[in-house]
């Protein structure tokens, strides 16, 4: 099919042009360990608070660093798009038979590809750290799994933005308030039976927090199958109507021109 | 037959009337010239044929395709190079070239043989794995072009092609334009403000003006059509009625008024009519400031057909 062969032809694009920047690589490699490290050195205490079903921070953190991570990546990765809109490459594609579709969902696959990458970087470094997964290998696929959902429902939300204000300026602003209130109203960092009361209600709606719960389901023991089934449902469905939405909007920008 | 056909295409932008019935017609294996101002609506006609927008009223067709009902017929004829690039930068030439041609649906080793042949044409082989974001201007145009003709389109736009490049490599750009018309025997249609640019490359042009196609014709018939030299005469206290009326008295043809102190005229001759203007014009008491007499230009012929001299309008808009 046609949207799916050019959508790989973009990715790979993408993926290429990645690849010669080696600083990028770099940051994209750290960043998500410095995540780990330096909030799993900070929270180290307050397991004591009880509730986080196990007494190792950071094997509670983990999961959710590798959803966090998703969640950042995907939060910014409208840049790309506008970066393509602003030297015309999308116009130049658009003259072409370049299926339409291709060109909005290859952003969304390139920022979940991406956090995939991630995630088994992050995996990899709990391990070194001591973090142990309950449900083994097919844990860790989960975990990978969930930070990609979360990413792409995110991406295709940053593609919107990204089509209807095409400026960098309005992306930075969108991307910085909502990134940090949605850490905070999940369990990221905290466990659930230490928020207000109001939180813990707020955090159902939030998607950050779905993901979160499927991903640290797999590493504890007593894991529910059917709670880490519905949530990654929830954000498949969510992650279809976001890049449903960013298509739209990419059928609105084609009417400005 | 025809490679492109317009027909009557307008197109609002707010309060902007951008194409304002735009009609004309180019013929298979022809170069032809958009000429105009900037904003005078070359660009947006170009955009209606390549399918990136739509006009309010009209039709088009290229290569016998409607732009409108079959849109991706009209994709595979023809190449599209825009006037702002859209080259990805942070990709190489060949990689550019490459990805072109496979959402244009070729692949393999057609492809790979297509890419060398055209980077060679275009004569950036040598840097062909150098990312796009160190190649100079004249560079970036050269694969622009190629990108436009990897899948061997029947029809090639070039909308404002030399813009931005120097002087040098303009006429390098315009060799390389007529070089490539011959060698994939292409329809060419390009956009241009520069008058040499349609004088030198179009075998026909038109003459585009706020929306609307002001005369189409061969750069030769459109300044044949002239009938004869031009003479400017620059006044030094604005006897406009008067010079005219000596003008007339010798046999020449007052057309228009420049700033309000430079009579154009036509003469049949100019060389051989100058002498008996200045003494004529002298003799009536006329205070001249200067007589100049050139060979009719595409300048003189914008001037004719729309009252407005072209490098006073191109630099105001």
């Amino acid at each position: 099919m046609n949207v799916m062969r050019h959508t790989w032809y973009m990715v790979m694009r993408q993926a290429r042009n990645l690849m010669r920047e080696p600083i990028w690589i770099v940051l994209l490699l750290v960043q998500p360990m410095v995540w780990l490290v330096l909030y799993g050195q900070l929270f180290k205490n307050v397991t004591r608070l009880g509730g986080f079903g196990t007494g190792s921070y950071v094997t509670f953190l983990a999961p959710a660093i590798v959803v966090m991570n998703g969640f950042f990546g995907a939060t910014w990765s409208g840049m790309s798009m506008i970066n393509d809109l602003e030297h015309k490459v999308v116009e130049r594609f658009l003259a072409t038979p370049a299926s339409r579709t291709s060109l909005v969902l290859s952003q969304i696959v390139r920022s979940a590809i991406t956090a995939a990458l991630q995630a088994v970087i992050i995996l990899l470094v709990s391990f070194a750290l001591g973090v142990s997964i309950h449900t083994g290998l097919l844990g860790c696929l989960i975990i990978i799994v969930a930070g990609m959902l979360v990413n792409s429902a995110f991406a295709g939300i940053s593609q919107a933005i990204a089509l209807l204000t095409r400026r960098e300026a309005t992306m930075i602003a969108v991307a910085n308030f909502i990134g940090l209130p949605l850490l905070f109203l999940s369990t990221t960092m905290m466990a659930r039976s230490n928020m207000p009361h109001w939180m813990q209600i707020a955090s159902r709606y939030n998607p950050v927090d779905w993901g979160v719960r499927a991903a640290r389901e797999v590493v504890l023991p007593g894991t529910s199958w059917s709670s880490v089934g519905w949530h990654l449902l929830f954000l498949f469905l969510l992650s279809i109507v976001t890049a449903a939405w960013a298509t739209r909007t990419f059928r609105a920008y084609q009417r400005t021109l | 037959m025809e490679a492109i056909a317009v027909d009557g295409l307008r197109k609002r932008y707010g309060d902007v009337q951008a194409l304002d019935g735009v009609s004309f017609a180019v013929r298979e294996g022809e170069v032809f010239a958009l000429l105009g101002p900037n904003g005078a609506g070359k660009s947006t006609t170009v955009r209606v044929l390549v399918t990136l927008t739509h006009a309010d009223e009209g039709t088009a067709t290229v290569a016998g395709h409607d732009v409108r009902r079959e849109q991706n017929a009209v994709r595979r004829a023809i190449g599209y190079v825009p006037q702002d690039s859209g080259v990805d930068v942070f990709g190489t030439g060949r990689e550019n070239l490459m990805l072109q041609g496979r959402v244009q649906g070729m692949g393999g080793r057609d492809l790979r043989d297509r890419a060398d042949e055209l980077l060679r044409l275009v004569g950036i082989a040598d840097a062909a794995d150098r990312v796009v974001r160190g190649y100079s201007g004249g560079m970036r145009r050269r694969l622009d072009i190629a990108l436009g003709l990897v899948h061997r389109p029947r029809v090639l736009f070039l909308d404002e092609p030399t813009t931005g490049l120097d002087p040098e490599a303009r006429v390098a750009m315009w060799q390389e334009v007529q070089r490539l018309a011959e060698a994939e025997s292409l329809t060419i249609l390009l956009t241009t403000h520069y008058l040499e640019e349609a004088d030198q490359l179009a075998d026909r042009l038109a003459i585009v003006s706020q929306g609307k196609v002001v005369v189409e014709g061969t750069p030769a018939e459109l300044k044949a059509r002239l009938q004869g030299d031009a003479v400017h005469v620059e006044l030094e206290n604005g006897a406009i009625d008067e010079a005219q009326a000596v003008l007339r008295g010798v046999g020449a043809r007052p057309e228009q008024v420049l700033d309000g102190k430079v009579v154009v005229a036509r003469v049949d001759n100019g060389g051989r009519a100058l002498p008996g203007i200045i003494s004529a014009l002298e003799g009536a008491g006329v205070g001249v400031a200067s007589v100049s007499v050139s060979r009719p230009s595409l300048d003189d012929v914008y001037l004719h057909y729309t009252g407005r001299d072209f490098t006073a309008e191109d630099r105001a808009a």
